[in-house]
């Protein structure tokens, strides 16, 4: 209690609770999944499926992505809504579709620091799930960056190919999020900022 | 696994045996506070009450991760993305909507009680007759051609947001037989980092249905389910025309400020509490 930054109170986090099943008419928007419209030279598309531990696709998930432009550079832009056309904002939303299906039109997201693997941030909401969990979509090209990367290092094997997208032939990317099972992909916990002192 | 799994919406159960689940899980949790456990702050993800969760939930535990840099920004709204008139869910049609009108109002908050400013607000809710405009709400009550039930707005200089809507009414759902939710209306929020984003869900003060509903009790903590109920203030209500409700919302850190203050010990100490 020596400084002013300790004086501050803290205030505990308001509950988060399940997104439910009606949010279909509400957060999903138009051009919500098009960082950038379809067919812009450069664009790529990011496309998988969610499912649950049966392994069924869950029709009634939303996903959220936010990343770095091509450069790395972080986006201030607004305008993920109500989008221009032309400004790439780094976020879009996008339901799934009745076969657990989602697609994002974006960028390769581009370093944010030297030497660091690129990846694009994700949050995964469904009917079903009573919080909504974090993840990560590493690009597969920079072993590298990959090795060198602090969360993945901490996976073991198994557990860390569940972050890495696919490339595919026509230059998407894969990644598909599975809420339980076998190859549950790992989520994050970025609550505990005495995680970070080790 | 390897055992079979329950059908996850068969709404076999009837409330009797949902309560008992659900008073289990409660008096475990007080027994475990009792014996020195740190207080839960968040629902829990793996709660079998809510029939729907028991497939959809990772069984992994969340894996510590501290936030690289693109995780430490939000992605910024503004008004180029929600026009003024979007929080008034009142005058989206060519009439008044039915039900009790109601002014919600209150701040958004990080964990150093600093306000969130210039931030998306989303809200999304059922009509006065518990019916949601959702074509997959089958609910036998009447829809209302003057309500929609979405509102957004981006927080002011102090986190201040503020909706004119209608009350929304109980809604029965099938989780179990005879399940109803309490009346609840959805928020949706940013911070200023992406590790703040919340999806959560705020409810009336003296609701009868808390007891009985799965998605409320899966905050197994009395102070933590009390963060997410509204208080009614006459002050706020307008003469009238409408009643006025305050529900303040806090998200967690932020970690960028602490990064720049080299306060991880610190704050690492208390921050369960």
């Amino acid at each position: 209690m020596s400084t002013e930054k300790t004086m501050t109170e803290k205030l505990t986090p308001t509950p988060g609770q399940t997104v439910g099943p009606f949010f279909g008419y509400a957060l999903p928007y138009e051009k919500g999944g098009e960082l950038l419209a379809p067919g812009t030279p450069g664009s790529i598309r990011l496309a998988g499926t969610v499912y649950d531990g049966n392994g069924e696709p869950i029709p009634d998930a939303i996903l959220e992505i936010w990343q770095a432009d091509a450069a790395g550079n972080v986006v201030t832009e607004t305008g993920s809504l109500v989008r221009d056309g032309y400004t790439f904002t780094g976020f879009g939303r996008a339901p799934v579709g009745n076969t657990g299906k989602y697609t994002f039109t974006t960028v390769n997201p581009g370093a944010t620091e030297p030497g660091k693997a690129p990846f694009i941030a994700m949050a995964v909401f469904a009917r079903g799930l009573m919080n909504r969990l974090f993840t990560r979509a590493y690009l597969p090209e920079d072993t590298e960056a990959l090795a060198n990367d602090p969360l993945l290092a901490s996976l073991e094997p198994a557990r860390r190919k569940t972050l890495i997208a696919e490339r595919l032939a026509d230059g998407s990317l894969h990644f598909d999020v599975r809420l339980q099972g076998e190859d549950e992909t790992v989520f994050l916990d970025f609550a505990s900022p005495a995680s970070r002192e080790g | 696994m390897g055992e079979p799994v329950k059908s996850s919406d068969a709404a076999a159960d009837n409330q009797a045996i949902l309560s008992r689940e659900i008073r289990d899980i409660e008096e475990s949790y007080k027994a475990s506070v009792a014996a020195g456990a740190p207080a839960e702050t968040q629902p829990r993800i793996d709660y079998p009450p809510y029939r729907s969760s028991i497939l959809r939930h990772p069984t992994k535990s969340l894996h510590h991760a501290d936030p690289e840099t693109i995780e430490l920004h939000s992605p910024a709204f503004g008004h180029q993305d929600v026009h003024a008139l979007e929080s008034n869910l009142t005058i989206q049609h060519g009439g008044e909507p039915l039900g009790e009108r109601m002014i919600l109002k209150g701040k958004v908050l990080d964990g150093d009680g600093r306000p969130v400013t210039g931030q998306l607000v989303e809200i999304w809710q059922a009509n006065s007759a518990g019916r949601y405009i959702h074509k997959r709400d089958q609910h036998p009550a009447p829809l209302d051609p003057n309500f929609t039930g979405v509102g957004r707005c981006i927080t002011g200089p102090d986190g201040s947001y503020e909706f004119l809507t209608i009350k929304p009414g109980a809604y029965p759902w099938k989780n179990h037989l005879n399940a109803w939710r309490p009346a609840h209306i959805h928020f949706s929020l940013f911070g200023t980092e992406f590790t703040q984003r919340i999806v959560t869900q705020m409810y009336f003060p003296g609701d009868q249905l808390f007891p009985l509903d799965p998605i409320y009790q899966s905050i197994v903590d009395q102070g933590a389910r009390d963060r997410l109920v509204a208080t009614y203030n006459h002050d706020l209500t307008s003469p009238e025309w409408a009643l006025g409700y305050e529900w303040d919302i806090v998200l967690t850190g932020p970690k960028r400020t602490w990064t720049e203050n080299e306060a991880y010990g610190e704050q690492g100490e208390d921050s369960e509490h």
